[in-house]
């Protein structure tokens, strides 16, 4: 990743010996270059040369994995600045915070607000991804908060205090688990660092200012440890911002190792209590390189914006989200209902979806299979044309649940009316709204 | 290894355009950077926040709002005076929907004269748009640049289809207009291009890039304002150095997730809090990819917004 091709290319034996599986040892370098291929898989690249590229190939960002089994998150490994420029790789961690001086019973009703923020939205489950437990200088409760917590839910931990017998009490008792050790300061470095170390958990580490993370980074990795988190402790959310987008340059364009690791965010520290603009604050988090955002509250009016402004930004640029192909009853619809169909690209259900839900009037909704494409497009790429939307009407079962034979189809495609008509027999088909924006002024007329 | 800031120095510059008079007078954009990147240099004028006010007494809204907004909400000109003086905006956009012909179907003598007595209410500038009719609003936003000439207004939005009636009546009367193309950079480029070979100097056009809102493609405007102001900076694409403006509060309460009241969705919780941070995180991505004017509804929305902005501002 951070050497070029032919970069690599010198460090290899030239020998075109193909063993490695690709004909030439350029292509091969190309390959490398690229990350389609592991420098292990030639058998006779030199120890100075496996040295030199290793360090140089490492990728620029550290993955992170928290937690284990199907809750776990792995943050980090990401390669631009800018989404554009490829995708943004994995989605950051949005988790709640609760206090260990906190009743049992305000600790319980947490983590259940935290099981609750549970969502699906285009066929993926959007979901809290941990709980950060706050020490409170007590080993003992600490432990305990922590145990209980593990106990009650499969979200992966965090454990957040500099505390080191509140750690070691909780590593104790959850440390297979693989927690985020919340974590490691100039004053307890070599304590939190063995300690992460011989429960190979990954660890924040926490100095004022990147510089003094960059000596706390370097120290952590040579004391063997490669799962790191930073925190810059910024007094500002303007600082937050200033130096998360300063690591990420640095780690990408700069090839700074010891800044190359996932941030962690605490929006709260910087709203005064404020749960709107500490949400909006985790919203520009999400969009300015926050890996991990620790809220102080895990409602669903909260988590919702923030996982589904998540999952946008994440999405990639070159794939668009697909709606599943299905018929999506709206507003209760009956056997007389109108029967609109659209295709599966996200963003055209969504507003077709919205619209016809906004216009209080109840409707079926098909979304034909047009691989991810909007309607335009489909119907130039010949994936939303008469032979598949008919196809899709006759698999759907539509003809068993309407009272009537009447399909409409989008405005943009009203060329195609007379071809699915003669697909679809005996079936009426009407030309719809160009705009989705139309559609409830169509139906209120429709049903006026 | 030592530390040093990894900082860049842009070779190009957003625009500054001013809007309003004298006291009300009101700069927007002028940035040198990238949204808040004051370490690369300088961001004299944070995004603005311009309150919606409807020249007609809005339909269908959703509790959480219309009681926010309260009485003032069938009165345009004692709404527009809540926006500054009760809300702090730092501009009004009157939305002229009531002259939709598909609608109440007002007149532009009408839709000019709510204009005026808003202009004369107020001591903020205005941004004014159309009811998205490409015909009407060329013919309601000429008759708005007529009668209201003795201060700066943003009109629009303009399009491919109505550009030239639009830019015409700006020419004469002094206006910026506000340029509208559906999330493409080429695309707002080539409007750009059109509009300013008209004669309009690039200091008086503002980009409307059609946002959408968090679950409704936010991440098309976001990914298109970036490179909008990349290309802006970067490769000092003149065409691309007008300030944007997002008309964003509309998309942000057109959205279920914003509008469903508690007991329509019980898994989403709250109305209220969770319809003002749709808009609130609509608006914040959009000032982090490069929005000069946040176009917005709800009260408690706006208050939010700006002391998030003020807290980026702090570095």
């Amino acid at each position: 990743m951070g050497l070029s091709g032919i970069e690599i290319f010198k460090q290899l034996p030239k020998t075109n010996c193909g063993d490695c599986g690709v004909p030439t040892c350029l292509a091969f370098a190309m390959k490398l270059a690229q990350g389609q291929a592991e420098l292990a898989s030639c058998p006779h690249v030199s120890e100075e040369a496996t040295a030199a590229l290793s360090e140089a190939s490492a990728p620029p960002m550290r993955k992170v994995t928290v937690g284990t089994g199907e809750a776990a998150f792995t943050v980090g490994e990401e390669t631009v600045l800018f989404r554009h420029d490829k995708t943004f790789v994995h989605p950051c961690a949005i988790g709640v915070a609760v206090s260990a001086s906190e009743s049992d019973e305000t600790i319980d009703a947490t983590v259940a607000a935290a099981l609750a923020a549970d969502f699906e939205r285009v066929q993926q489950r959007l979901r809290c991804g941990f709980v950060s437990v706050v020490g409170s200088s007590d080993a003992a409760r600490y432990a305990a908060v922590v145990s209980r917590i593990h106990a009650a839910c499969d979200l992966p931990l965090v454990l957040q205090t500099d505390d080191v017998a509140e750690l070691t009490a909780a590593l104790d008792a959850v440390g297979d688990s693989k927690p985020l050790i919340c974590g490691a300061t100039t004053a307890n470095a070599d304590q939190v660092f063995a300690l992460a170390k011989s429960k190979a958990c990954p660890v924040v580490v926490r100095a004022e200012g990147l510089a003094a993370v960059m000596e706390l980074t370097e120290k952590a990795t040579a004391a063997g440890l490669t799962d790191i988190v930073i925190d810059s402790a910024p007094s500002s959310e303007g600082k937050a911002f200033r130096d998360r987008t300063f690591a990420r340059r640095a780690a990408l364009q700069k090839k700074v190792a010891a800044l190359g690791y996932p941030v962690i965010a605490f929006p709260g520290a910087h709203a005064g209590g404020d749960e709107l603009l500490e949400t909006t604050y985790a919203a520009a988090d999400v969009g300015s390189y926050a890996s991990i955002i620790v809220l102080t509250g895990a409602e669903p009016w909260r988590m919702l914006p923030l996982l589904v402004l998540r999952q946008n930004l994440y999405t990639d640029p070159q794939r668009p989200m697909q709606a599943e192909a299905k018929i999506y009853p709206i507003n209760n619809p009956g056997p007389d209902a109108p029967f609109f169909v659209t295709t599966n690209f996200s963003l055209t259900y969504f507003i077709v979806a919205g619209e016809i839900e906004g216009g209080k009037q109840p409707a079926y909704l098909g979304v034909v299979d047009a691989e991810g494409l909007s309607v335009l497009t489909a119907w130039a790429a010949g994936k939303f044309v008469p032979e598949r939307i008919a196809k899709f009407v006759k698999d759907s079962g539509m003809a068993g649940t309407l009272s009537h034979r009447e399909i409409i189809i989008p405005g943009a495609v009203a060329q195609i009316s007379g071809e699915l008509a003669e697909e679809l027999d005996g079936w009426n088909v009407v030309v719809g709204p160009y705009e989705a924006s139309d559609i409830p002024a169509f139906l209120r007329r429709r049903a006026g | 290894m030592t530390y040093t800031d990894p900082i860049e120095n842009p070779a190009g510059a957003i625009q500054t355009v001013m809007l309003g008079t004298g006291y009300s007078s009101l700069a927007i954009g002028g940035a040198k950077a990238l949204p808040f990147h004051f370490f690369d240099g300088v961001m004299p004028n944070p995004p603005r926040i311009a309150m919606e006010v409807y020249d007609a007494e809005p339909s269908g809204w959703p509790a959480s709002l219309t009681e926010a907004i309260g009485d003032v909400i069938s009165d345009p000109v004692a709404w527009a005076k809540a926006c500054v003086e009760q809300w702090g905006a730092d501009m009004v956009c009157v939305q002229l929907a009531s002259t939709d012909p598909n609608g109440a179907n007002r007149t532009p003598e009408e839709a000019a004269q709510t204009v005026k007595e808003i202009a004369s209410a107020v001591n903020v500038p205005l941004v004014v748009y159309g009811c998205g009719n490409a015909e009407k609003d060329a013919e309601v936003l000429k008759k708005v640049a007529e009668v209201v000439s003795d201060t700066v207004l943003a009109i629009g939005s303009a399009s491919d289809e109505n550009y030239k009636p639009i830019t015409a009546a700006a020419l004469g009367y002094g206006h910026v207009v506000v340029a509208e193309t559906p999330i493409d950079v080429n695309m707002a480029k080539q409007l750009n291009i059109l509009i300013t070979q008209m004669g309009l100097p690039s200091n008086r056009v503002l980009i409307d890039p059609s946002v959408g809102a968090v679950g409704y493609g936010v991440e098309y405007a976001f990914t298109v304002m970036q490179r909008l102001r990349l290309a802006a900076l970067n490769q000092n694409d003149a065409m691309t150095q007008m300030p944007m403006i997002c008309n964003l509060g509309r998309e942000a309460w057109r959205s279920k997730e914003a509008r469903a009241t508690a007991e329509e969705e019980p898994i989403w919780g709250d109305a209220e809090k969770r319809g003002v941070l749709w808009e609130t995180s609509t608006a914040i991505t959009f000032a982090l990819s490069g929005a000069d004017v946040l176009v917005m509804r709800h009260p408690k929305a706006v208050a939010t917004v700006r002391t998030a902005i003020n807290g980026m501002l702090d570095q």
